[in-house]
């Protein structure tokens, strides 16, 4: 019987937050600063909007996991000429 | 002279590709299955029009990892022709073959009409037939077309004359009125610094007989044609 030497893998949950970098033209935060502020939000000075994707990863350790994530995100996730992103692990 | 025109899930100009390079004398058009790794000989690959993969995540980002892409980096990498129109555009930028990304229009609107180019660069493949100062109407059709670049990227694409062509009114000036989508500089099509890449977001495909309100996008597809059977070396 093979004896599983190596440790197990554990899963991790990461969330990668994209978001457009400053200074890049963001329409569809300024329209919805705008609607906000038609509401009556006044307090509310500027809205912009991104996106998260959240990624189950198998991995030996949560820096493994955050590497990974970070890769996944750099590679496809977010483009690098408008875009940056934050990653985050969750349990 | 052989062209291929890459069909991804979700193209939907490339119909018109084909039948627009069909038009020039001596031109054998293929389509090329984003499943194949195969360029079928072709001299010229155009990326076409559309929605490849849903525009899922981004436009074009998907679409830029299918396995004719590779073989499509490779050919463009080695200096081969590649022609990206709309959603073609799109992918090049995405895949690192142009500088630069596409973004959503700035006044988030899917936009689809009939825009007026500026020429801005006559010693090019794709406009080699075409006289200085001529202006070009053909339409566009697109949600993310806002041409956006870092300052010092460009800075450069203007100094080099990579930017091809400009959104302009009809006498032919930059106006901001006459930019459908927020591009910067009104920029609607480049190449890369060799020559040998072109993006435009404006479907010369779509202009190439009388009836579809305009011809001018065959001086397009004609001039990149000769010019690539007559061996002419880009730029």
């Amino acid at each position: 019987m093979a004896i599983n030497s190596g440790s197990d893998p554990m899963r991790f949950s990461a969330s990668i937050k994209v978001v457009l970098k400053d200074g890049v033209l963001d329409p569809q935060g300024e329209t919805i600063g705008r609607a906000l502020k038609d509401l009556g939000f006044e307090s509310i000075v500027s809205a912009s909007s991104g996106r998260i994707f959240r990624l189950d990863i198998d991995a030996e350790t949560e820096a493994q996991a955050r590497k990974i994530a970070g890769e996944a995100a750099s590679k496809l996730l977010a483009n690098p000429v408008i875009e940056r992103y934050e990653v985050e692990m969750a349990k | 002279m052989k062209v291929g025109v890459v069909v991804f899930p979700g193209s939907n100009c490339d119909h018109d590709a084909y039948s627009a390079f069909k038009l020039v004398k001596g031109v054998t058009v293929s389509y090329l299955w984003h499943g194949s790794q195969d360029l079928a000989g072709a001299e010229i690959v155009v990326l076409p029009g559309g929605f490849s993969y849903g525009d899922y995540l981004r436009a074009g980002a998907i679409a830029r990892f299918s396995p004719i892409m590779k073989k499509v980096i490779e050919f463009a990498r080695g200096g081969g022709i590649v022609l990206g129109i709309c959603n073609g555009f799109q992918i090049l930028t995405e895949s690192g073959l142009l500088p630069g990304a596409l973004m959503r229009n700035s006044g988030l609107r899917f936009i689809c009409r009939q825009v007026i180019l500026r020429v801005e660069n006559v010693n090019t493949l794709l406009t080699a037939d075409i006289k200085t100062d001529r202006l070009l109407r053909m339409p566009v059709a697109h949600g993310e077309g806002g041409y956006f670049v870092d300052d010092a990227t460009l800075v450069d694409l203007e100094k080099r004359g990579q930017v091809i062509f400009r959104y302009v009114d009809a006498e032919g000036v930059v106006t901001a009125n006459a930019n459908p989508n927020g591009s910067v500089n009104n920029i609607a099509g480049i190449m890369n610094i060799e020559g040998n890449v072109y993006g435009m977001m404006p479907h010369p495909e779509r202009a190439c007989e009388p009836v579809l309100g305009s011809n001018d996008g065959l001086s397009l597809v004609k001039s990149l044609c000769s010019q690539v059977a007559g061996g002419a070396i880009a730029r």
